[in-house]
């Protein structure tokens, strides 16, 4: 299967646009190479910003260029970003309200074994919580350049979360209906709906088409907007399928899942699973090794779909 | 004497006559800067006074920078704030935001009665610089940003081959924040010739003497050797100023920094250097006493 990472996917489509529009730019901190923008960079010199291993600088910079009309897309290492820039954010980017589009790669446990200090999970509940920040996590190539083609067409602000590796493709590039901040039922079913974002949605998905051999008729949702929240889709799924389990790269807290908690809970109490990185720092290992262990792989999404299935009230 | 002669010496008198001209004129404009930082130093005491919040020694102490670049230097257009050819000026040291306003409101930016909402509820006009506001860029207040930012814009001009200049307020303590030199780094390394960033060394911050705090000398040397053409000045003396502002970039291909020797609160001998009035707020018996001090102001400089 043709299996290409997000990040390469948003590189091709910024070249695709970029040229065409001299005001497109892309900024990156020492991580052309990792963000695979160096492409970008042999290709479009004059739209191209290297700022070195200084994320705060990185992020005012873009901020600034923003500001006198430019259209600056930052492409740097998600875990850093997010922490290390995130008062520039906050300040220059959120607050001021200018048209910057924060890319982090490399996200959510991305580079496993090299530990937390280099995990990304903390960023979508941090990102969420910002005034003017809008947070997106497509799931496959054809996803991203559909969101980037649509996102270099406002000015506000937004962050982008992908990650390192190469990932099979959820939609179909050719019969792929994409609209912005709207999630897509990518499965029917009345039993339950699994609501995931990101690279995890292709996980949520083949966990549905299994459990459909097992008699279990489960909705899949992809959602590459977490904010804003898709609220009609998740309270019709809801009322539909009366339990919800959400699974993300992200930790249990403030992510994806908190989201859809903090919807059902205020407007339809269901039985509602979160399923998601646990708060420590996490065990050494490959994504794989690791989704594995904490039960985030199509195994453990079916253990806990069942898990929830006999909390639901009949 | 041939006719060459004649006229070199004709063109010698000629541009005599025309600079002594300029010259008046220069030093007319340094007289009505002067009388605008009183009057504009008299208006961000009273708003702070009826806000019962501000930064007063900050404000005070940039004011004649501001007014300098506000009145002479900036090529700006009130009526058109978003003018592409535009000058832009980025207040660093955020908290200072009073004396930005003050000028804004009195070049015509927006109307001055709305001084009076300072801080009130619902203001667009907030303790920190709010871009929402006709002539504030961006909005700062966490110390440490505005170099980025003005960076961020020095570099766009040179993409985009315009000739607008960047201009950036930095607070001397706020030069503690790290940030500043990731962005005084790449400042030079882009060759941002059109970035002026001026230093507001007042030597004192929210706790006492910068030396004291965290030694920032040697100051010029630090800039120096992160790549910009360093000058110091006196940050009262309009005329030393204006020269200086005028003839950026100091030199070409390289980011100008100005180190102006300031005095916190500036203007009102009970504010002067006194570090409890960072951000204390005059009485009306003090800001009575203040006005007063300033209506005689006729002398400049730090000494003045």
């Amino acid at each position: 299967m043709d299996k290409v990472a997000c990040k390469q996917a948003i590189c091709e489509e910024l070249i695709k646009l970029a040229k065409k529009d001299k005001d497109i730019v892309v900024l990156t901190g020492d991580s052309r190479g990792s963000a695979s923008m160096t492409e970008f960079a042999r290709q479009l010199p004059e739209q191209f910003v290297e700022v070195g291993i200084a994320e705060q600088n990185l992020v005012g910079i873009a901020a600034g260029l923003a500001s006198a009309g430019k259209k600056p897309f930052i492409a740097s290492y998600a875990s850093f970003l997010t922490m290390r820039s995130i008062e520039q954010i906050k300040v220059d980017v959120a607050y001021s309200n200018v048209n910057v589009k924060v890319i982090g790669i490399s996200g959510g446990i991305s580079y496993g074994p090299l530990g937390m200090s280099h995990h990304a999970l903390q960023d979508i509940a941090i990102m969420r919580a910002i005034p003017n920040m809008r947070v997106y996590l497509p799931a496959d190539q054809h996803e991203s350049k559909k969101l980037i083609e649509q996102l270099v067409k406002d000015e506000k602000p937004a962050y982008i979360r992908v990650g390192r590796n190469p990932v099979e493709n959820v939609y179909d590039a050719n019969n792929f209906k994409f609209q912005i901040n709207r999630a897509n039922t990518l499965k029917e079913g009345k039993d339950i709906t699994i609501i995931s974002c990101g690279e995890m949605v292709q996980t949520a998905l083949s966990a549905g088409k299994i459990l459909q051999n097992e008699g279990i008729n489960a909705k899949v949702i992809g959602i590459h907007s977490i904010k804003p929240l898709d609220e009609e889709a998740i309270l019709e799924a809801a009322k539909e399928t009366g339990c919800i389990l959400t699974l993300e790269e992200h930790s249990i807290y403030g992510g994806l899942g908190s989201a859809v908690a903090e919807l059902l809970s205020q407007k339809n109490q269901v039985p509602l699973k979160i399923l998601g990185l646990p708060d420590e720092p996490v065990i050494t290992g490959k994504p794989r090794e690791v989704f594995s262990y904490y039960g985030l792989d199509v195994d453990g999404v079916i253990k806990s779909v069942k898990n929830l299935l006999s909390k639901k009230v009949k | 004497m041939n006719f060459k002669k004649c006229l070199y010496y004709l063109t010698i008198i000629l541009m005599k006559i025309i600079l002594k001209g300029s010259e008046e004129e220069k030093m007319k404009n340094i007289q009505e800067l002067k009388k605008k930082s009183a009057e504009i130093r008299m208006e961000i005491l009273r708003m702070i006074n009826r806000a019962g919040s501000g930064h007063t020694g900050g404000s005070l102490s940039i004011t004649d920078i501001l007014v300098t670049l506000y009145y002479g230097i900036m090529n700006i257009k009130p009526q058109e704030p978003q003018w592409e050819e535009r000058d832009r000026f980025i207040l660093s040291k955020g908290h200072s935001v009073e004396s930005l306003y003050c000028i804004l409101a009195d070049k015509g930016f927006f109307d001055k009665e709305e001084l009076k909402t300072y801080c009130q509820f619902g203001s667009r006009l907030i303790g920190h610089p709010n871009n929402k506001v006709p002539g504030v860029e961006m909005n700062t207040g966490a110390l440490g940003h505005g170099l980025s930012i003005s960076v961020g814009i020095a570099k766009a001009a040179k993409m985009d081959k315009k000739n607008y200049k960047v201009f950036t307020v930095m607070g001397d303590g706020e030069l503690e924040e790290g940030s500043n030199w990731e962005a005084a780094m790449s400042a030079s390394h882009f060759k941002l010739d059109n970035l002026i960033g001026i230093v507001d060394r007042n030597k004192l911050q929210i706790t006492g003497e910068t030396e004291e705090i965290m030694s920032l000398e040697p100051l010029s040397d630090k800039w120096k050797s992160f790549g910009w053409e360093v000058i110091e000045v006196d940050g009262h003396d309009h005329e030393q100023l204006y020269s200086i502002l005028k003839n950026t970039p100091l030199k070409f291909g390289k980011p100008t920094l100005i180190i102006a020797h300031t005095i916190k609160g500036k203007g009102v001998s009970f504010i002067e250097n006194k570090v409890e009035w960072h951000h204390r707020v005059p009485t009306d018996e003090e800001l009575a006493k203040a006005i007063e001090e300033l209506s005689q102001v006729s002398g400049d400089g730090i000494n003045g």
